[in-house]
């Protein structure tokens, strides 16, 4: 099934009182090259039907009104994984789909 | 006078906000998170607790229930909201109120009796009081640090919607020492300290006459209790 990762930091210019934390471990324990780290959150959101236009819009006001909270964090990334049997199955459809324009999808085009 | 607590999956302090109520001379109200009937209430309080286990971000799938709706309603209809610690959480994410919480600058819990500042006596949860009254509540929270961004907080400082300040111990972090604001309206409070944990001689924070006998938190209940009989 696809898998949609979303992924959440909290704001650059705010205290990170984990990541801070972590930092003093890493110093205490012989890893003096660190000078920071941060940490946030991925989400992993299984879908069970096609990734298309409408499903990532979903995604994307799903990440900034319900899995981040604006104020004190940022979405970094979101990313689309799909197995290779959906990498091949999208590719198919795309070229059916494209098929009396001429278009032929690239191997491995995805999202 | 009819005040309706909200008791969400992991409230804590639902039952002692009743008893504050109960205290200041009102009607408690159980209501609960799954619900969208208010019942007719007077005013709500959202109370302290874990909601959720403070899973995604605290106070966020709680200000998502069902009943959040209908509070988003009444608050902007002009009744009176008071969010206590994660209820101020909620009521940051159902973005009744400016700013965000996050964990405590020391990375770690604390629970002490915390002194503030009234900087606004004119919300209906704080007319009891005056300004620069300094009152003594117990604070107990992991992530009790009030941000916001500069412009918001200039915003709020000088439309006077900072309500309280914490005085002689930052506990969390809280930009400019805020422990409490308010919606432009004054309807909307919320904090991170507990005004319910200190109505009743014997079980509230020390003061210089008694050990447990500060009971500075009634002001909250009695405040909106009055506002209501004035009104009437």
């Amino acid at each position: 099934m696809p898998t949609i990762v979303v992924d959440v930091m909290p704001k650059a210019e705010l205290l990170d009182p984990q990541g801070k934390a972590v930092a003093g471990a890493l110093a205490r324990t012989g890893h003096p090259g660190f000078t920071g780290v941060r940490i946030g959150k991925r989400f992993e959101l299984i879908v069970d039907g096609p990734v298309d236009d409408a499903l990532k819009a979903q995604v994307q006001q799903i990440a900034e009104e319900i899995l981040s909270n604006s104020v004190i964090e940022d979405v970094v990334g979101i990313h689309y994984e799909l197995s290779n049997a959906e990498l091949a199955e999208e590719a198919a459809h795309a070229a059916a789909e494209h098929a009396d324009t001429g278009y032929v999808a690239p191997a491995g085009e995805t999202h | 006078m009819r005040i309706g607590v909200i008791t969400f999956p992991g409230s804590l302090d639902d039952r002692d906000a009743q008893r504050a109520v109960r205290l200041a001379g009102a009607e408690p109200v159980a209501l609960w998170h799954g619900s969208h009937d208010l019942e007719g209430v007077d005013a709500l309080i959202l109370p302290g607790g874990f909601s959720y286990g403070d899973y995604l971000r605290c106070g966020a799938i709680a200000s998502l229930s069902p009943i959040m709706t209908e509070v988003v309603d009444a608050a902007n209809a002009g009744m009176p909201v008071l969010g206590i610690c994660n209820g101020f959480q909620m009521l940051t994410e159902a973005h009744l109120l400016e700013g965000g919480l996050i964990r405590n600058d020391h990375a770690t819990f604390i629970c002490r009796d915390q002194v503030l500042r009234v900087e606004n006596a004119a919300t209906d949860w704080t007319s009891g009081f005056e300004v620069g009254q300094e009152i003594t509540i117990p604070l107990k929270n992991g992530e009790g640090g009030f941000i916001a961004d500069d412009e918001t907080l200039d915003r709020l400082e000088g439309e006077g919607r900072v309500v309280f300040r914490y005085v002689d111990v930052n506990p969390n972090g809280s930009l400019r020492d805020i422990a409490g604001i308010t919606n432009a309206r004054g309807n909307v409070v919320g904090l991170m300290p507990h005004p319910e944990h200190a109505v009743e001689p014997g079980f509230g924070p020390d003061t210089p006459a008694a050990m447990r006998s500060g009971v500075d938190g009634l002001g909250f209940f009695t405040s909106v209790v009055r506002r209501a009989l004035v009104e009437a």
